[in-house]
């Protein structure tokens, strides 16, 4: 009955690079993967909001956006601009981000954080996030803390960590949940799910979700030391 | 007695703790939780006594009263000029503070600053809003033309600058040229083409390196070579 997996273990999630500074024009930047999934986070800000009505007189604003490339790899071409997906994603990425973001220095303005992926083999929200919020920092944004997400999830009953494609759409019961983590105080900032879950197994994948965010946020951390140590 | 838990002139990214204590102070970038004192930003850790701040690495320019910035003229308008500031918040520089010259009404305000035209201006007031004013009024303060505008990240300005200015000097002296470096990131040179290109280089040179150690020896050395090898 219980799922098992061929090349790792259930809380292990698949190999995570990370990089930031890959984008030299844009204001701060990082690339994120894990396993297939590689997502590229450019942000620029704050600066000048258009349309104007959107400025917020007491604090920043911040715009998210997310897409997958048109080849980004779920078998078809993935038809370019704004869909009902893409609008969701955007708006969880962005509420993720908020809590560590300080914005009250940067009245009528915005920051502007573009989430794009090349590739995708499930969890891409999650991947998205985790660059974007290396991004911010990067753009030497006030934060209190980090984010780190994962996604999360239980298969015939069984929790597992970080599903691919694949184990999403396994035949049977998967439920697939997305949690966005800050490292320092363990708090949650996203937490979606899709899919039928009992409590138990619940609590158990997000508290294994939980050490795999903790190892994320060590990755971001040192690729963002690493860009910015002194170059002899 | 507070424990550092970093070494100073480490880079640190946001969250993370970097002394232990409460005897010891959160200072600019940093904020306290219970007994520890953490990172809000990245930066380079630097301690001043029981003070703990972080240097910050990166970031845009904020406005902020009494700086020297380099703005361009991006509109005119019934009070004056609207100037671009290389931040997220545009300037107003108004008809009384541009120039001591009488002003007649309807006068075309061009022919003293065109849209287009760089300026070097000093803040006078930045409200809680952001709403930037500037003055034209002042010592060294004018008109560029001629020579090239390079942008560099705001962040490194206090290092192109120096000590009282030691850096800057030791170029505008090997180079023969005129610099102005603006707080707001943008620096205008002046100089014979060829000077000018090494000025350009020897500042790229400061902004990559911000951050290590003998930079000055560094910048002096590029520097003679390249006047020696371009003769």
């Amino acid at each position: 009955m219980s799922y098992k997996r061929k090349d790792r273990a259930l809380d292990e999630p698949r190999a995570i690079e990370a990089k930031v500074g890959v984008i030299k024009r844009a204001d701060g930047s990082a690339m994120f993967k894990i396993g297939k999934t590689t997502a590229y986070a450019a942000v620029y800000g704050p600066r000048n909001i258009y349309p104007r009505f959107l400025a917020d007189p007491t604090k920043g604003i911040l715009r998210a956006s997310y897409a997958m490339m048109p080849f980004a790899g779920v078998g078809e071409r993935v038809r370019p601009g704004p869909n009902r997906r893409s609008r969701e994603i955007a708006l969880v990425t962005e509420q993720a981000l908020l809590p560590v973001l300080d914005l009250s220095e940067f009245p009528n303005s915005v920051i502007d954080v573009i989430v794009e992926l090349p590739q995708t083999d499930a969890g891409t929200r999650c991947a998205g996030i985790c660059a974007a919020a290396m991004a911010l920092a990067d753009a030497g944004l006030t934060m209190k803390d980090l984010v780190a997400a994962v996604a999360v999830g239980c298969i015939d009953g069984t929790p597992i960590v970080d599903l691919s494609k694949e184990e999403e759409d396994y035949e049977g019961e998967v439920a697939d949940i997305p949690i966005a983590v800050l490292p320092r105080s363990g708090k949650i900032s996203l937490l979606q799910l899709d899919g039928e879950i009992d409590k138990e197994n619940l609590m158990k994948a997000i508290e294994m979700g939980k050490k795999v965010c903790r190892k994320i946020y060590q990755i971001q951390k040192a690729a963002l030391k690493k860009k910015y140590e002194v170059t002899k | 007695m507070g424990k550092l838990l970093v070494k100073e002139k480490e880079v640190v990214v946001p969250g993370e703790d970097l002394a232990e204590g409460m005897d010891l102070l959160p200072g600019e970038g940093c904020y306290r939780d219970e007994n520890k004192i953490v990172a809000a930003r990245l930066g380079l850790v630097k301690v001043g006594g029981r003070l703990i701040k972080l240097i910050p690495l990166s970031g845009k320019y904020l406005p902020k009263k009494n700086d020297v910035i380099i703005g361009k003229i991006t509109e005119i308008t019934l009070m004056g000029w609207r100037v671009d500031t290389n931040s997220a918040y545009p300037a107003m520089l108004s008809l009384r503070d541009a120039t001591s010259e009488y002003i007649a009404k309807g006068a075309n305000l061009s022919q003293y600053y065109a849209i287009g035209d760089y300026i070097v201006a000093k803040i006078t007031n930045v409200t809680s809003q952001n709403l930037v004013d500037l003055t034209t009024k002042g010592p060294g303060l004018h008109k560029l033309k001629g020579g090239r505008i390079i942008s560099v990240q705001p962040t490194k300005v206090p290092r192109i600058i120096g000590k009282a200015g030691s850096m800057v000097n030791m170029i505008k002296k090997a180079t023969n040229s005129k610099i102005i470096v603006g707080q707001n990131g943008l620096v205008w040179i002046q100089a014979e083409p060829k000077m000018e290109l090494i000025a350009v280089e020897a500042i790229r040179m400061i902004e990559k390196y911000a951050h290590v150690e003998g930079l000055t020896d560094k910048v002096k050395e590029f520097l003679d070579k390249a006047i020696k090898g371009g003769r």
